[in-house]
């Protein structure tokens, strides 16, 4: 005799069984593509032709909108992390460790990206590639975090136990980064101020800051579409693994 | 509490009895500010211009070696799974070790810095403030070092990847270390040191113990 105290599925944690997740997600990689592309095409098309040169940095200024989203990404995507790090520690979430190891290499792009941009924008406007500014060391630090993130992952064999051990780095990671910001503002301050998000509403004109917000949506909608394609690859790929694992076992009974 | 005590004279015991790895991380640090004026001239004023930070670099440098040891002897010989089911809770096990390993590695730096003081023309007052800060600042990074060698314990080629996850998340304990000598800010960031310190100490237990809890299973 059995008394029945296992939970029934709600719907969310049948949203979250990886077969479930396999079916679903199916009909959310078209869409997310075609948003995306349509975004980017907007956008791009504002940032090219349609918003306004500055009056000291001539078409430079252009550079803002592949930088600013690059640069918004680089903490979007460590948040998604931390935040799968407590499903993986805190619910044992079965794709929370899929979220987890699918975007580390997509924030360090996206990280590397946004030094690069920042790097060409810098040479022209400020003369130098690179200057040890409070925000651009900062986001080099998270760049190393993301590395040292994926080196870990590399490192285990058992993935299972890995995605517990890195959402722990990772959290530390997430409670540290506030602490190494301060400090290297602390430390050295060049960088303007920021700009876009400010008590006192965007310190922007419509015509630059229209273009920046659709390039952000492009770029946030590409991090969802390539999140999303990664997370199904791993979760095809565990499956493949497994599916290998028992012909060899099989293979060894006869 | 008595276990505690025997936990950290058992750690010290074995660093004590087995080879002589203290001394070899005190020449290691030495050796490290021995190359550097090889590398940037035999320049007095410059020396003593750079040299606390050089003391940070090579402290830094061998408390980033000396941390595989932490754990891995321990797992290896299995006294780490013991631990794990002692009456001690684990993040006292841990902060235990963590002890023992600052007394082993990062005390007889301290008391090396007067050699390097002289081989780099640092001043009295240069050598005790950064005595001071390598005092404050040494258990933060011990404490990372725990984390780090936690993570990494059940891995075979966990050597290399430790420092390199533990390095970015120690970054401002050099900041601070350092900017302690700034005539300026140098008030300021003693305290930020000091409570950046107290709290790594006080948390990283718990994050290595939860590391270990996982790495056994």
């Amino acid at each position: 005799m059995s008394v029945d105290t296992v939970k029934q599925p709600n719907w969310f944690s049948r949203l979250a069984h990886p077969g479930q997740f396999l079916a679903w997600s199916r009909y959310l990689v078209w869409p997310l593509a075609i948003a995306t592309l349509l975004s980017f095409a907007i956008g791009l098309w504002f940032a090219f032709f349609n918003s306004p040169e500055d009056y000291q940095m001539g078409d430079m200024v252009r550079v803002m909108y592949v930088h600013v989203p690059n640069a918004w990404l680089s903490q979007l995507v460590y948040g998604v992390m931390a935040v799968s790090a407590l499903g993986t520690l805190v619910w044992r979430h079965p794709l929370a460790d899929v979220a987890n190891k699918a975007a580390a290499p997509l924030g360090a792009v996206f990280t590397a990206l946004a030094l690069y941009t920042g790097s060409l924008w810098g040479r022209p406007t400020w003369g130098t590639f690179w200057e040890w500014d409070g925000r651009m060391t900062s986001t080099l630090v998270l760049l190393l975090i993301y590395l040292g993130i994926i080196a870990l992952w590399r490192a285990f064999d058992d993935q299972l136990k890995a995605g517990r051990i890195v959402a722990i780095v990772t959290l530390v990671g997430a409670l540290n980064i506030p602490v190494i910001k301060f400090s290297v503002d602390w430390w050295n301050t060049l960088h303007q101020p920021a700009s876009v998000f400010t008590a006192s509403g965007p310190k922007m004109p419509a015509s630059i800051l229209t273009p920046l917000l659709v390039m952000m949506l492009a770029f946030t909608l590409l991090f969802a579409l390539l999140q999303v394609v990664r997370m199904r690859t791993e979760i095809l790929r565990r499956r493949a693994e497994t599916l290998s694992r028992q012909a060899a076992l099989q293979g060894a009974a006869k | 509490m008595t276990a505690f005590r025997a936990l950290i004279g058992r750690d010290l015991k074995l660093a004590f009895r087995a080879g002589g790895e203290a001394l070899t991380l005190v020449l290691f640090f030495v050796m490290v500010a021995v190359i550097v004026p090889f590398a940037i001239g035999p320049d007095r004023p410059q020396l003593t211009r750079l040299a606390p930070a050089i003391v940070w670099i090579a402290a830094f440098l061998s408390m980033l070696l000396g941390l595989d040891r932490l754990f891995r002897n321990d797992d290896e010989d299995g006294s780490l799974t013991l631990l794990r089911h002692a009456n001690l809770p684990l993040e006292a096990v841990v902060a235990a070790k963590v002890i023992a390993h600052w007394l082993v590695t990062a005390l007889p730096l301290l008391l090396a810095t007067p050699v390097l003081a002289l081989l780099l023309s640092m001043s009295w007052a240069q050598w005790g403030q950064t005595v001071l800060a390598l005092l404050i600042g040494t258990p933060a990074l011990v404490s990372f070092g725990a984390l780090g060698a936690a993570v990494t314990v059940g891995l075979r080629r966990g050597g290399l990847i430790a420092p390199v996850l533990i390095l970015p998340l120690s970054i401002p304990v050099m900041i601070f270390g350092v900017g302690m000598l700034d005539p300026l800010a140098g008030s300021g960031a003693t305290l930020f040191l000091i409570a950046l310190s107290l709290v790594v100490t006080a948390f990283s237990p718990f994050a290595a113990a939860l590391a270990l809890r996982v790495a056994g299973e």
